[in-house]
């Protein structure tokens, strides 16, 4: 079992975080998206923390912009967890596979096969089994799969009851398989020689070819998992990590006075009297939320204030931000860093961009410049 | 000795302020904690001279007698309510019960609309009628935009003399700027016009074979007042003083906003501290209780036996008698029903309807509760007496009557979940 162990721990891995994060505006203008906090912790830090626990001992993060911020602040972050970060820049958007072709010499450094995940992902990271299953198979890479309700809107993945990958179909019309690539792999390094130095797609440019020579297998994840590159989606993968907490018991969870369901509290954030937090409600840092809040399904981010009676339903609220008294705020309402949205407004989906004040209700969905 | 005479109309009319009106006699509706009429029943009353307050109307003499029972407890003046037989319009159930005006022999009668609210500056507009020993009628007139004038009686004034040369009710184009309040003195005198009238219509009447509507109905401004202008029996006195016509749910949170004013100029009388953080002017019914967390004002009329639990805030809304609101509730720019509850963490909010504050002399635009293609026009949010759970939002909406809100409601639908009198 030790060997088994050491030998994990040579394992590699290649994180796409890619360009500015758009889809996750208005919070990714203040903050790059891997820094964004889901949960109270980094996005792109739940990810590299399962990979630690997995053995990981080297990250590339290959981004397609330079944040020396982010870069600053994640290193620092990363050294705790006894890893090398290392990022490599694309000049030039490279799409999913191309990235994999400009770290190439970092990946073929060592004969070990390496992970590959896309930067949105949240769920129940199995990177131990993956690694696992991978070696048991003895094929180029393995791909984790997921099990979707609605599988016509996405790529479904066709693979054998042995795990071998058949085919793979585009926005299938008819039912053809519920399991969809949850964006997560393992490779062997001898991939690298499928891909070329260009923009290119490494789930039509090159699973496919790999499926075709008999080389990709496919692992079932067991669990949640969440896209959560955009707010709904943020929301919703929120709920579901919440939920897999408690499935856990993972003492995290908040459990005081005031609170319904499964809710995340900093410890330095302050909670007012007669309030209700939850369901699925997580509070940053140095929050405060005053007197007879009530908050549900919400991300409220470090800093920021809720004051008296506000009621909010599906928001982000960014940092800093202060929501007024007796305000109404809900469905997918986004606040960027540092909004003040006065006392008694309502905002239906509102998606307010940094340092802005409103003082008018904004009835319908629309972007607040 | 003088007299007055307040017309209420009846239950057939003020549909433009349902769903408020179907519980109560909109005469009755409560505007800065008092019955619509008992503001003109207090200004009648600070008149010495006044003997007797007469109140004529259509509605049944059950539904008023409580109510004239506690003003003439109140006020100290006799205060009668004669129901018409049958509704007569404005000119007819005066002129029907002319032998109860003209008893005791007063000098004049003032003659208010139950629908108007002011100041009701009637001393000084006694003193211009009586300064016109010819003036048979004089009526308070006010100024309105030029747009706005139309929707009401637009009267021309000879200016050295004041007399009306020129009186048309409701005109279809313009006509003046000067619009009649709805507020009048008038000389005995002005029941022989009313009998030449009176006559007209009778002779339109047989003539017809009875097929011209009542007999006895008779308007006051098209068939009195209009024939008058012109034979300088007819004065107008022009007022700068607040005015505004009570048709629509909307106009009465204007009308409360003012009234609230009027009153704290009027009595400085304080009602002891405030419960709750108070950010005047509020009305806060003696029996109410409010908790010591709630935010209150401005403009809002609490009534009796409301209870406001903690957190909750309330502006520019009338809470009637015995609602509830709960916790960490918002309400503004909305009438709470009767008995009507707005659960925890609710939203109640109308749209302000203000005459437009940048135009001189704007009134309120009393648009009924739809328009022409059946939507439904912004206006404040009525809650009929109802239940709103927890959570939910409602904004722009007429919810009438024993009805149960289940789900939000957001802008410009309009839902009767139930209603009572069908």
């Amino acid at each position: 079992m030790c060997g088994s162990d050491k030998k994990l721990g040579e394992i590699r891995a290649l994180i796409l975080v890619g360009g500015y994060g758009t889809r996750l505006r208005p919070l990714t203008l203040s903050r790059p998206k891997p820094l964004v906090e889901f949960a109270n912790k980094p996005i792109l830090m739940h990810q590299i923390e399962a990979l630690v626990d997995a053995g990981v001992t080297q990250v590339i993060l290959a981004v397609s912009y330079r944040a020396e911020d982010m870069e600053k602040e994640l290193t620092e972050q990363v050294s705790k967890l006894g890893v090398s970060l290392t990022f490599s820049h694309e000049t030039e958007p490279l799409g999913t596979a191309g990235p994999l072709a400009l770290a190439k010499e970092l990946l073929n450094s060592n004969p070990e096969p390496f992970f590959v995940l896309n930067s949105d992902v949240i769920c129940d990271f199995p990177f131990k089994e993956l690694a696992k299953y991978h070696r048991s198979h003895g094929k180029e890479g393995t791909i984790v799969v997921t099990k979707v309700e609605e599988p016509s809107k996405y790529g479904v993945v066709v693979y054998k009851e042995d795990g071998e990958i058949e085919s793979f179909i585009e926005k299938p019309q008819e039912f053809i398989s519920n399991k969809i690539n949850a964006g997560m792999y393992i490779l062997n390094p001898s991939v690298l020689s499928r891909i070329e130095l260009r923009p290119m797609s490494i789930e039509k440019e090159v699973f496919p070819f790999m499926a075709r020579d008999g080389q990709l297998h496919a692992m079932e994840l067991q669990g949640f998992w969440m896209d959560v590159g955009q707010p709904k989606d943020f929301l919703t993968g929120m709920c579901l990590y919440l939920t897999s907490l408690r499935q856990k018991n993972s003492n995290k969870l908040y459990d005081g006075s005031g609170v319904v369901g499964n809710v995340l509290i900093d410890p330095t954030a302050t909670i007012g009297k007669g309030c209700r937090i939850g369901p699925n409600v997580t509070i940053g840092p140095d929050v405060v939320v005053e007197d007879g809040a009530c908050i549900k399904r919400s991300t409220i981010l470090r800093g920021a204030c809720v004051r008296q009676h506000a009621w909010l339903d599906g928001c982000i609220v960014g940092w800093r931000s202060v929501v007024g008294r007796w305000v109404r705020m809900e469905n997918c309402t986004v606040l960027g860093e540092d909004v003040i949205v006065k006392d008694e407004l309502y905002v239906n989906g509102g998606q307010v961009l940094p340092h802005k004040s409103i003082a008018l209700s904004v009835p319908e969905p629309q972007i607040i410049m | 000795m003088l007299k007055a005479v307040i017309l209420i109309g009846g239950p057939q009319k003020g549909t433009r302020f349902r769903p408020l009106s179907l519980d109560t006699p909109k005469p009755l509706f409560p505007i800065a904690g008092l019955p619509l009429i008992q503001h003109h029943i207090c200004a009648c009353a600070k008149l010495q001279e006044c003997k007797e307050i007469l109140i004529i109307g259509a509605y049944t003499t059950n539904l008023m007698s409580q109510f004239i029972s506690d003003m003439q407890k109140e006020y100290h003046v006799i205060i009668r309510y004669l129901q018409e037989f049958a509704p007569l319009g404005t000119g007819g159930g005066l002129y029907h019960f002319r032998d109860q005006i003209r008893a005791g022999n007063p000098t004049a009668f003032f003659l208010l609309n139950g629908d108007v609210c002011s100041d009701f500056p009637l001393r000084e507009l006694w003193s211009f009628h009586e300064e016109r020993p010819s003036a048979l009628v004089t009526i308070m007139g006010t100024e309105a935009t030029r747009q706005q004038s139309v929707h009401y009686g637009c009267m021309v004034r000879e200016p050295s003399t004041k007399a009306v040369n020129h009186y048309v009710e409701k005109p279809n184009s313009y006509v003046s700027t000067l619009i009649n309040c709805g507020v009048y003195v008038c000389s005995l005198q002005v029941f022989h016009t009313m009998a030449e009238a009176f006559q007209k219509k009778q002779d339109v009447f047989y003539s017809g074979n009875g097929q011209n509507g009542h007999p006895g109905y008779m308007s006051w401004e098209q068939d009195v007042l209009a024939p008058l202008a012109g034979t300088n029996k007819l004065y107008a006195m022009q007022v700068t003083n607040w005015w505004s016509q009570v048709k629509t749910a909307g106009s009465a949170i204007y009308a409360n906003r003012h009234y609230l004013e009027l009153n704290k100029e009027n009595d400085k009388e304080s009602s002891g501290q405030p419960s709750c953080h108070i950010i005047p002017d509020v009305f806060l019914h003696p029996s109410a209780s409010v908790d010591s967390t709630a935010v209150i004002g401005p403009n809002v009329s609490i009534g009796a036996g409301v209870t406001i639990k903690a957190g909750v805030r309330i502006k520019e809304s009338i809470i009637l008698n015995n609602a509830t609101i709960n916790d960490h509730a918002l309400v503004m720019y909305s009438v709470v029903g009767q008995d009507a509850s707005v659960g925890e963490w609710a939203r109640v909010e109308g749209t302000p309807s203000d005459p437009d504050p940048n135009k001189p002399f704007a009134k309120m635009d009393n648009t009924p509760l739809f328009n022409t293609d059946g939507r439904l026009n912004p206006s404040i949010t009525i809650l009929g007496e109802c239940q709103c759970p927890n959570l939910f939002i409602i904004i722009i909406i007429i919810i009438i009557l024993i009805s149960f809100i289940y789900k939000g409601v957001n802008n410009f639908f309009f839902t009767i979940l139930f209603y009572r009198y069908t």
